[in-house]
């Protein structure tokens, strides 16, 4: 299979948008270097990770895990027909991961020190932080140089033209690439099995402060089961979203199979949530929590939902229901993680609610990512070369 | 202290000797002294060391001296003229003239270095200090010449002390404290007019101890002025309680509520006034018991210079009577905005994606299931 | 091979077992972490809440000890009025209050004054869970410091804590954590905390953790309305007042609590009333520490784990290859 840029114009009415509230988020993100947290957040000392962390971070951080459940499909399982879903899967990921990177250094106050975190003199080895924060570095790394084989063809491509020495060069760079990109896979499945795991870990800590509906020891299973459940999503969603947006022919096939394992995966976990929530005797807080009950009772029906859904064979196969499917997923886990970290997270007296300007820097992070990810896939071979496959009428008529 | 010492007291003094040694207590406990500085206090009066004083006039009103006469302890007044050797105070002076100031020169030359110099008044520096001349002499020159030879110098007043009221803005005349002329230990003794007792204590440990009493940096006694009047206030705890007289007669003026609201310098002002009082008349007789707001008499920047009813910076900022409790409501909680923009984008995403949903159902046949298994 | 449904099953059935036994068991056996004990100099605090007047000294004091600013919650900003610890308050009084609230020191239609600050863990969840090691636990006098040095400020150690003590400088551009720290600079030249010192009652008493918490015992075994001595400052400053004793609830808090504490805390109206609430003998990090340490200990798991799929990458990687040129060749 080969892959080609997208081309077409840079300027269009998503990336007019996207670039303004990019332009907010720069100008917030100043405020906030110069003026301290409270002046761009209501972030208090009861509630100290709020949006930016529960959102960008750990919920966006399971947005991003496309890279690595479809990784795990096509190198682990060996399923390679999915294999033209891995490049877009790898950028939008790159993205999730260097936004959620970033997030971080919104949000922590001492960020020029920073570099801590990778300096292993600092290292206090008992917290789970700094294996999340490792992990993360680290695999925002691997993407980067996931990636790297999209830059160095178009590259390739490009000095083709020129000829001589540099397209030389550009040609055994690509070689090498292809030799050990390997590696830098299975280094790439090996890091989120470790954090997206850890991030749930986490939470343990936190005690009793978290609800008894959401904290329990086998959090970092449960946030490696949506982690890997929410990346099948996105890579549904983004796929359906591409097809549609850019008049390209629907990957429904491919997706439909797809769907299979993202259903394995939810069913495991509704199934090893509630397990866990009857042996240690916890389901009696469903009566207790009052409006967490309902969030809860939300996060299970969304991930509930597809499965319903794209049980029967005919629904599984279009892009209708993959597309709601894939929203059901990706909403449930955003719920989930955020009412993990945020929600289900309450100390006496204490209230919290993001303030426009918070909310004004996540909006602008997402705008950031859509606007490169659109930006991107137009300059660089992402997609796959329209082959031949009929072209749906309405499709075509976008 | 023999019995002879006492009956001398009585010959000397027209005092019992319980009297005096009620007299000796008192000064003790005012100073903040241990109990054994009463029998040395005692025993230094018995001694009849009598160190002369010098007293000058200058820019003043006679305030000080007057509360100094009306102080009430037995013939107070005797028993200072008695215990001090006043050779010069133009007030209480039957002699005047030149007659006067020969007997101050012959003081000061027959006690050089002995005597203490007490300054009542703010002297005028300006113009070479033409502005007060006593016999031909300005203030400034008599100054001079009188501290010179002065074994210690007390500037007794706001006046002497930084200027005082005269020194009120605009100083046509460019009055000063002592201080400001003279560049030697001078203990200050603001007030307006000062209790008396700061100053007859101070002149007591000078007699008893041959020293004076410990001085903090704008040399004020520390037993007198070491407090904010904000600190000893019989109605601190209506400030901390938050109760305040809002206007002049209103019921909580009349209840004796904290005057901070109406101007009270009290918090920004040294003194023991709160302590000790004025006029041994019992209590309440000070300005704030009375129902009027301290004016900051003492305080130089404060005292005639910041408006009576101006609020008084707090110095120390202090906890109240009220207390949190065990849960306190804390955060910033969802506003109209945040919802909204939550809200909004909410249901721009649900909008977007259920129309893109139903867009996807239209017209696009189920793909060969073939193509999606293996 | 084709995709049977028994295959299917077979396969997600497998490895979702394995998945399950690799994270849960480390979660089932999370006793791997040993035990930690009270440093054998332990400093700390006893906090009698009968014995404290609510006068507010100690707050007073610290402030001026660690030469914090006075918190203005009233629209006059005429009193140091902090509702509760913060970046600028390491210690506060707070009140608890019920009914008519005349009984002092009960529950019922009582009222009784609590003092907040840092409690100095056996097990800190603050030092556990800093991730650059900017709290750490003295192994001597077992005092929990900050350096701020270290600090990302990325507030777990505020998130996790379970009294809710770290506070955090929200509005500054260089913030930073702020707690108590038992007077680091007084110790230093043999002075004891502020709050101690000033304590016109001895509500607050400094020194080891073993003899306050014989002090504790002792007090403990008195009867209500037994005449007793209450000492001040320290138990060998030799400043001592004489009252009858109270009535305290049969616990010292602060003994067992999340693996113990070194601050604690004696009163006539249970814990839980006035914001210390019911911990559990394990302290949560320990399950967290646990849990991390058989996943990762000497990395064996993850190489383990990276090993596999490095097999099984570079098979497909090859399979890739062939798969291009064979494309290639054909195209």
């Amino acid at each position: 299979m080969r892959m080609k840029q997208l081309g077409g114009p840079y300027v269009t009415k998503t990336t007019a948008i996207a670039a303004t509230m990019v332009g907010i988020l720069g100008i917030l993100v100043v405020v906030r270097l110069f003026f301290g947290l409270r002046t761009v957040s209501n972030l208090n000392d009861g509630v100290t990770w709020g949006l930016w962390l529960a959102y960008d971070v750990v919920a966006g951080t399971a947005i991003a895990c496309g890279g690595y459940s479809v990784a795990l499909v096509v190198y682990i399982l060996n399923k390679g027909q999915y294999h033209p879903l891995v490049r877009p899967a790898v950028l939008a990921s790159m993205f999730g991961y260097a936004l959620g990177g970033f997030s971080v250094l919104v949000d922590i106050s001492r960020w020029w020190n920073f570099w801590h975190i990778l300096w292993p003199s600092y290292f206090n080895l008992n917290s789970v932080l700094i294996e999340v924060a490792l992990c993360i570095s680290a695999y925002s790394t691997i993407l980067i140089l996931e990636f790297a084989p999209a830059v160095v063809e178009r590259v390739v491509e490009w000095t083709g033209y020129r000829g001589g020495q540099l397209h030389a060069i550009t040609l055994k760079i690509e070689k090498i690439l292809n030799k050990v990109i390997f590696v830098l896979i299975a280094v790439g499945i090996t890091l989120p099995t470790m954090h997206q795991s850890s991030l749930g870990t986490m939470l343990i800590p936190l005690g009793n402060f978290i609800n008894p509906l959401w904290q329990t020891p086998i959090l970092p299973l449960l946030f490696l089961l949506t982690a890997l459940s929410t990346g099948y999503g996105v890579v549904m969603l983004e796929a359906t979203l591409v097809s549609d947006r850019f008049s390209r022919p629907s990957e429904a096939g491919i997706l439909a199979g797809l769907s299979r394992y993202m259903m394995v995966v939810v069913g495991l976990f509704l199934v090893i949530r509630w397990s866990d929530l009857i042996y240690r005797d916890k389901l009696h807080y469903l009566l207790s929590s009052g409006g967490l009950t309902f969030a809860f009772g939300v996060e299970n029906l969304l991930y509930l939902t597809p499965l319903i859904l794209l049980w029967p064979k005919h629904r599984r196969v279009g892009p209708r229901y993959q597309f709601i499917a894939a929203i059901c997923i990706l909403s449930g886990s955003i719920f989930y993680r955020m009412d993990s970290y945020l929600i289900a997270y309450h100390r006496a007296g204490w209230h919290y609610f993001p303030s426009v300007s918070e909310l004004l820097i996540t909006f602008g992070m997402i705008a950031v990512e859509v606007l490169g990810y659109t930006l991107i896939v137009k300059f660089f071979p992402i997609l796959e070369i329209e082959s031949v496959h009929h072209v749906s009428p309405v499709l075509a008529g976008k | 202290m023999s019995d002879d010492g006492f009956a001398s007291i009585e010959a000397r003094l027209g005092l019992s000797r319980r009297t005096f040694l009620q007299f000796c207590a008192g000064m003790a406990a005012t100073m903040g002294l241990p109990k054994s500085a009463e029998a040395a206090i005692a025993n230094a009066i018995m001694a009849k060391r009598r160190p002369p004083v010098i007293w000058l006039h200058f820019a003043e009103c006679t305030g000080c001296t007057e509360s100094l006469l009306v102080s009430e302890h037995p013939t107070i007044d005797k028993l200072i003229l008695e215990i001090i050797s006043l050779d010069y105070h133009e007030t209480l002076f039957a002699g005047a003239g030149h007659q006067a100031d020969a007997a101050r020169k012959a003081s000061m030359e027959a006690n050089k270095g002995k005597y203490v110099l007490v300054v009542e008044g703010a002297i005028p520096a300006k113009d070479n200090g033409i502005y007060c001349k006593v016999g031909g002499k300005t203030a400034v020159e008599i100054l001079h010449e009188c501290a010179k030879d002065a074994a210690a110098v007390i500037a007794l007043g706001s006046c002497a002390s930084w200027g005082g009221m005269p020194a009120t803005g605009p100083n046509p005349t460019g009055c000063v404290g002592v201080s400001d002329l003279w560049h030697q230990l001078v203990v200050n003794i603001p007030g307006c007019p000062p209790n008396p007792y700061n100053f007859l204590s101070t002149v007591v440990h000078y007699i008893t101890y041959g020293n004076l009493p410990a001085l903090d940096k704008e040399g004020r006694p520390k037993f007198a002025y070491s407090r904010l009047v904000h600190e000893n206030c019989e109605r601190r705890p209506h400030f901390d309680a938050g109760r305040f007289a809002q206007e002049f007669g209103d019921s909580g003026h009349r209840s004796g509520w904290c005057l901070y609201k109406l101007g009270c310098k009290g918090p920004e002002t040294y003194a023991n006034c709160p302590s000790i009082l004025f006029g041994d008349a019992g209590s309440g007789s000070w300005p704030v018991g009375t129902g009027h707001p301290c004016i900051g008499c003492t305080q130089k920047g404060i005292g005639f210079e910041k408006p009576i009813h101006a609020l008084a910076n707090i110095q120390f900022v202090t906890p109240p009577a009220s207390y949190p409790r065990i849960v306190e409501q804390q955060g910033n909680g969802v506003t109209i905005a945040s919802a909204a923009v939550v809200a909004g984008v909410a249901g721009l995403a649900i909008g977007a994606s259920a129309a893109m949903a139903s867009n996807l159902g239209k017209g696009s046949k189920p793909e060969d299931p073939a193509d999606g298994e293996e | 091979m084709p995709l049977t449904r028994r295959n299917f099953i077979m396969r997600s059935a497998s490895s979702g077992a394995a998945a399950l036994c690799a994270v849960t068991a480390p979660s089932a056996s999370a006793e791997v972490r040993e035990e930690k004990t009270m440093p054998p100099k332990a400093l700390g605090l006893l906090f009698d809440a009968t014995l404290c007047i609510g006068c507010k000294s100690c707050v007073t004091a610290c402030r001026e000890a660690n030469h914090t600013h006075p918190e203005f919650s009233t629209e006059d900003h005429l009193w140091d009025t902090p509702l509760d610890l913060s970046a600028d308050t390491l210690t506060v009084i707070k009140a608890y209050s019920q009914g008519e609230g005349v009984n002092k020191d009960q529950e019922e239609n009582g009222y009784e004054f609590i003092k907040k600050s840092c409690l100095h863990c056996v097990d800190p969840s603050c030092v556990s869970v800093c991730p650059v090691t900017a709290m750490t636990k003295d192994p001597d006098t077992g005092v929990v410091s900050y350096n701020p040095n270290n600090c990302i400020g990325c507030r777990y150690c505020v998130a996790a804590c379970p009294f809710g003590v770290p506070r955090f400088e929200y509005k500054e551009a260089v913030p930073r954590l702020r707690k108590c720290e038992l007077c680091k600079e007084r110790r230093a030249v043999g002075e004891i905390p502020a709050c101690a010192e000033v304590c016109p009652t001895g509500a607050t008493l400094f020194g080891t953790v073993k003899e306050l918490s014989a002090e504790a015992a002792r007090r403990h075994q008195l009867t209500p309305g037994e005449r007793t001595v209450f000492p001040r400052k320290t138990l060998e400053a030799n400043d001592v007042h004489e009252k009858p004793a109270p009535h305290y609830v049969k616990e010292t808090y602060g003994s067992t609590q999340v693996g113990g504490t070194q601050v604690q805390l004696l009163s006539g109206v249970p814990f839980d009333k006035l914001g210390y609430p019911d911990l559990p003998e394990k302290s949560f990090v320990s399950t967290s520490e646990s849990i991390q340490h058989t996943i990762y200990k000497g990395m064996i798991a993850p190489a383990v784990l990276f090993g596999c799929f490095l097999l099984r990458t570079r098979r497909s990687a090859k399979h890739d290859e062939n798969d291009d040129d064979d494309q290639q060749g054909g195209k």
